[in-house]
């Protein structure tokens, strides 16, 4: 059929079975906004910043596990939204985002918010197209999705000029795509698979370290038989937490830089490491000539360009980590689970010496213990986006998550202002569970613009700000590392939360006690309108344990026991 | 000796598409790797281009730069060069006072010749193997050369 460009961006989307797209319009990109209109196959989500379309696009992704899309116009519609973009090519989001770009005869003349989008954004997508004729449109939309979502999944971004969206052009998105140039390798090697599984049965200590990409790869079922059946402990890293369920006897914890002491002293005692979907990133190895020491590496991962960049892998497996640990499983008794014994024993005594916990010495409620508390009350039944800084961390240890795709984060490039957006997207996406984020009194107004969105759109996100009054993870480095000079990260002087979050027509609570706090959450969720819930925490708690930067995991310092000081 | 930086030359097979050549060079430069020498002319008769890039690094940083290329989407095959036979070529303008006949016998020597005369200049040519390129360029310094310009390698795999 014969119709608009603009027309054939709203018809991809339908045919690709998209129900949201998180955006902002502008002149640019009206012509597809027009057709927005017209529609009702589709919902608009109408962010209040283009930074906070594409979070919540992550945000949508990373919970349905489906492509997120977002739409800005051109110039400073799109440089808002390049934090996006970065954050996602990170972390392996797969994201279509469609920019409006000037008309094809004013490219290059610096034109009203003309900027060179597709320049700005190669080096932060998986991939990206500028638009120069509306009957390549069709065949483009039709790679992004394919692409954003294969391999190792990312962004693509799509450049379209405002004249190429009022083009008419034939539109058939049945075409079969001819990537010639473009195969993922999706089926790990028979011969290698065989030779890691000998290399897992003749091991005396192994141990799965567990990475993001097997909540990619939807293949956190199968990892979790694949743990039960071994007997091998296992640690995940930030990005797997949900792999495997908390009260899994097998998980040791999280690992690197905030890692327990036990996971991080399996994984500098491990004589075999097994890497699903991981990539040795310098927040979990610490400093690189001492981690795993004494191990073998086996490194399963889709992208062969993460396999020996920065740990050399004995047994390189390149492959849909689904699709390998399912032939792993295939052979799977070969392995005794019964010679691993004393190595599960060795981690139970680790962890005796030093638990993951915290002391509630203070008045103030202590940070950790609100994120406890949460999972107690909600457990399962939410959903948890955290924003960047202390409080992410904590989540991140403390939170008894059940599921892959219910921790939501900013990982690979930790980007303050994720969290609120990217819940919003959670939502969105689950509605059927309770949307929390766990964000600090920095990160939280790097996008509370979004209270806007969430009360326009009835999104009822609950956002806890775990408030010490300080830009806290900074403070942490300064007081540890910096002899205590708090350079610019005293946020004593705040806004009203409470009455911020009522001045955009949301609900406020402002909590000092546990009892207050158990009370406002259960209201928040009675409510069911988008909440602010800021709890006064003690200021000058430390995330423990910290693998101080470059040093080495096994190296760590640790929470003070009761009684040492 | 594999932590030491080592020449090498690579080629790459890409779809010849607007902005694929700053896909490439973007890749190096955000990575901090190096390009010596990149040359790129569209393959006869396909939808392709062939670049060769001469880089230097250690054995695995020349690991990831082949897979960092492997991983863009226009590019097709990468070859990480071991066994090629390997040629640059090298055009150098000379003072038309100069001994013309030692300049033509040296540029022979190199699989050269003097290819243009004008009023005051002559311009020589030179295909041969960078490294020895680089010697005739030390020989040809005695005629007071004014422009040298190369073209950068270009490799086959034997």
């Amino acid at each position: 059929m014969q119709i608009s460009g603009a027309q054939m961006v709203i018809e991809a989307f339908i045919a690709e079975g998209v129900d949201t797209v998180f955006g902002y319009p502008g002149g640019a990109i009206m012509n597809v906004y027009d057709e927005i209109y017209k529609q009702d196959k589709f919902e608009h989500i109408l962010n209040r910043h283009e930074q906070a379309s594409v979070h919540a696009a992550e945000g949508y992704s990373k919970a349905s596990g489906k492509v997120g899309v977002a739409m800005i116009t051109s110039g400073p519609g799109f440089t808002n939204a390049v934090t996006g973009l970065a954050d996602a090519y990170m972390d392996s989001i797969p994201l279509v985002v469609i920019s409006g770009q000037v008309p094809m005869s004013l490219i290059g003349t610096d034109a009203f918010q003309e900027i060179d989008a597709v320049g700005i954004s190669r080096s932060c997508t998986k991939h990206n197209y500028l638009v120069t004729d509306a009957k390549d449109l069709p065949r483009i939309l039709k790679e992004a999705f394919y692409i954003a979502r294969s391999g190792r999944p990312g962004p693509v971004h799509v450049d379209i000029p405002k004249d190429v969206t009022a083009q008419i052009a034939e539109f058939d998105y049945e075409i079969e795509l001819d990537l010639e140039t473009y195969k993922p390798h999706t089926k790990g090697n028979p011969r290698q698979i065989k030779k890691a599984i000998e290399a897992i049965a003749k091991a005396k200590r192994p141990l799965f370290y567990l990475g993001g990409g097997i909540i990619n790869a939807n293949a956190a079922y199968e990892v979790r038989e694949f743990v039960q059946k071994t007997g091998i402990p296992a640690v995940e890293t930030f990005m797997a937490r949900g792999v495997l369920s908390h009260d899994d006897e097998l998980l040791i914890g999280m690992l690197g830089m905030h890692g327990s002491y036990a996971s991080n002293m399996a994984m500098s005692e491990t004589d075999l490491v097994i890497g699903l979907g991981v990539r040795f990133d310098d927040r979990v190895t610490g400093k690189l000539s001492e981690f795993a020491k004494n191990a073998d590496v086996i490194h399963v991962d889709i992208d062969p360009a993460s396999i020996s960049k920065l740990v050399n892998a004995d047994y390189p497996i390149v492959g849909d980590v689904k699709n390998v640990v399912a032939d792993m499983l295939e052979q799977v008794g070969k392995i005794d689970s019964e010679n691993y014994e004393s190595w599960r024993e060795t981690i139970i005594n680790f962890n005796e010496l030093h638990p993951l916990t915290f002391h509630e010495d203070t008045d103030r409620i202590k940070p950790q213990w609100v994120v406890k508390r949460v999972g107690e009350l909600l457990g399962d039944s939410a959903n948890i986006s955290t924003d960047v800084g202390q409080h992410q961390m904590w989540a991140g240890q403390f939170y008894p998550f059940t599921r892959p795709r219910q921790f939501i984060s900013s990982s690979g490039l930790g980007t303050m202002g994720f969290g609120f957006p990217a819940a919003i997207g959670v939502k969105a996406a689950s509605p059927e569970k309770t949307s929390i984020n766990f964000t600090g009194d920095g990160s939280i107004l790097m996008n509370v613009q979004e209270l806007m969105t969430a009360v326009e759109k009835k999104i009822p996100v609950i956002n806890i700000i775990l408030n010490n009054n300080f830009l806290g993870m900074v403070r942490q480095w300064q007081t540890l590392f910096y002899d205590k000079r708090h350079a610019e990260t005293d946020l004593s002087v705040q806004p009203d939360f409470v009455k911020l979050a009522e001045a955009f027509g949301g609900i406020g609570y402002r909590v000092k006690t546990k009892e207050e706090f158990d009370a406002a959450l259960k209201d928040a969720v009675e409510k069911n309108i988008v909440a602010f819930i800021e709890v006064i925490v003690e200021r000058m708690e430390n995330v423990m344990p910290m693998v101080p930067s470059g040093g080495s995991l096994f190296n760590m310092m640790l929470l003070e026991k009761k009684g040492d000081k | 000796m594999t932590e030491e930086n080592q020449r090498r030359v690579v080629s790459v097979i890409v779809i010849n598409e607007a902005s694929v050549l700053s896909r490439i060079t973007d890749l190096f430069s955000g990575r901090g790797y190096n390009i010596t020498s990149l040359t790129v002319a569209p393959i006869p008769e396909s939808k392709y281009s062939r670049l060769t890039i001469v880089t230097a690094g250690s054995v695995r940083v020349i690991e990831q730069i082949t897979k960092q290329l492997h991983k863009l989407i226009p590019v097709l095959r990468v070859y990480e060069h071991e066994d090629m036979v390997e040629k640059e070529m090298a055009m150098i303008k000379l003072p038309i006072s100069e001994n013309l006949s030692d300049i033509n016998t040296l540029c022979e020597a190199y699989n050269g010749k003097i290819v243009n005369a004008g009023e005051n200049t002559i311009i020589a040519m030179v295909a041969d193997e960078p490294k020895r390129i680089d010697n005739f360029l030390k020989a040809i310094k005695r005629y007071n050369p004014k422009e040298i310009v190369r073209s950068g390698a270009v490799a086959l795999e034997r």
